[in-house]
Formats: structure tokens, C-alpha cells, sequence
């Protein structure tokens, strides 16, 4: 049997979209995108473990362009095999996306560690809630974060 | 044991309305990636933490309500986004371990 007939077309079916904007700078705001993804996956009776894996990378996500990025869409793409994000930002970049992935390495200003981030777990926590992980990022244009769980394992 | 009687029980004040939730557990850390990362749902959250950041967090991961020790006062604002949020949040002038060692003994494992 092939993947095809396992899963079928009916897998790659869109179930859901939105887009969602995230300001750079908006710690007043921040996880406010990360709540009403939450809340769209409850709506569509996601397994609450998979909301809770997602959610946690939404908000790792989503606090680090208000961190470091000016702007940034979350394009949350639901279909029936698997939830994929896309967080796409215009900021600065990562010059060394190895470095950054470090699990302790941070970037972060005395303002964001006194705001209890600049743990250097922001991108470890994302890869390691997530079944697919991929980053892209270019020096003073932005980065591109994909990620995505899988509803059929 | 719900979050309510942990609150009477260790002599917390409530800063916003508290719902009857199952306590699972404790979470303690001032720190937010680990917040969202390793608090389970239902536990409760002692910090010294009172940005609105880890009421985010803590929504996010289903806490069942957050201790703020040493007397520190989260902003109005912050307990406005916890009461929508529905996550309890307690104040204290006990320090995060000595909150710790009530939990212990008020039978929180």
C-alpha cells in the first residue's frame, strides 16, 4: 500500500485557514494569537494534547517576533492529516540559525529577562512540540518558521 | 482539592473571582519559555512573575491558577486578562518556597 492510499486525497483537504498578524514590540499583547488559535482548535474538537504541543509553539512563535521582529502573519493551515503553521516576519534575521536553535543561547535585552524570556528555549521548544520543523532566515529581511502536527499518528 | 480550598487553605488573596478547578499539581518558575513548556494543566503556577506575558502562558498550557508570592501586585490590567482568561490569580507576602512547603503540606504532590 502506498502513503496515497493510506491517507488518501481526503488528507490534504483544507479544513480551516486564517491568517493572523502579530506586531513586533506588542508585549501587551503577547499570546493573544496563540489564545485564539486555541480557541479555533477547540472549536474543531482537536485532541487537547495536540492543541497543548501547538499552542506551546504558537506562543514561542509569537513572542519572538514581538521580540526581535517589526511584523509577522501566522498562517494556520488545518487539513485532515496534520495542523501546519507558517509564521512568516520582517525583522532582522538570524545570522547563525544553529546557534540559535542552542537550547541556552539567547539574544535577549534586560527588559525581556525581566519579563521572563531569555531562557534560549524560545526554537527548542517549538522543534521539540512539533512533527515537522523547518526555519529559514535571511539577514535583514526576515525569518520563516514552518511547523506542523500530525493528526493521524 | 480545587484551587478555591487551596486558596482558603494557605490563607491567599484572591485578586480575581476564583472558579472550582481540580488542582493537579505545582509548577514553580519565574521563568516564561518554561512556564508554557513543562507547567501540566491543572497545576497550580507560584511565581514572582506578574507580566501579562505568563497569564498568557499559563492560560495556554490550562493552569489551574497562579500564586504571585513576596507581595508582588500584578497590574489591573493583567488580572483584567486573567479574569477573561479564567485563570485565578492569588496574591502573598510568603516567599515561593514557603508557599512550596504549604502546598506540601496541604497534600499537593
Amino acid at each position: 500500500m502506498t502513503d496515497e492510499t493510506l491517507a488518501g486525497p481526503a488528507a490534504d483537504e483544507i479544513l480551516y485557514r486564517e491568517t493572523f498578524h502579530v506586531r513586533g514590540g506588542d508585549f501587551e499583547h503577547g499570546g493573544d494569537v496563540a489564545t485564539r488559535v486555541k480557541a479555533v482548535l477547540r472549536e474543531l474538537s482537536i485532541d487537547p494534547r495536540l492543541i497543548r504541543r501547538l499552542s506551546i509553539a504558537n506562543f514561542e512563535a509569537e513572542m519572538n517576533v514581538i521580540m526581535y521582529a517589526d511584523e509577522a502573519t501566522l498562517d494556520l493551515v488545518v487539513r485532515s492529516a496534520e495542523i501546519e503553521v507558517a509564521v512568516a516576519d520582517r525583522g532582522p534575521g538570524i545570522p547563525d540559525i544553529g546557534l540559535a536553535m542552542q537550547e541556552g543561547w539567547s539574544t535577549a535585552t534586560a527588559e525581556m529577562r525581566a519579563r521572563g524570556f531569555g531562557a534560549g528555549m524560545g526554537l527548542p521548544n517549538i522543534r521539540r512540540n512539533t512533527d515537522r520543523f523547518a526555519i529559514e532566515s535571511t539577514v535583514g529581511r526576515g525569518t520563516t518558521l514552518r511547523y506542523a502536527v500530525s493528526l493521524t499518528a | 482539592m480545587t484551587i478555591r480550598e487551596v486558596g482558603e487553605k494557605l490563607g491567599l488573596e484572591p485578586l480575581t473571582t476564583v472558579p472550582e478547578k481540580v488542582v493537579t499539581g505545582v509548577y514553580i518558575s519565574d521563568m516564561v519559555s518554561d512556564v508554557i513548556a513543562n507547567a501540566k494543566a491543572g497545576n497550580v503556577l507560584v511565581t514572582i512573575q506578574v507580566h501579562n506575558n505568563v497569564i498568557a502562558a499559563a492560560n495556554l498550557v490550562d493552569v489551574a491558577g497562579i500564586v504571585v508570592t513576596r507581595g508582588r501586585r500584578p497590574a489591573d490590567e493583567m488580572l483584567a486578562l486573567a479574569g477573561k482568561a479564567g485563570v485565578p490569580v492569588f496574591a502573598t507576602a510568603m516567599d515561593t518556597w514557603q508557599v512550596a512547603t504549604r502546598l506540601f503540606e496541604a497534600g499537593i504532590r
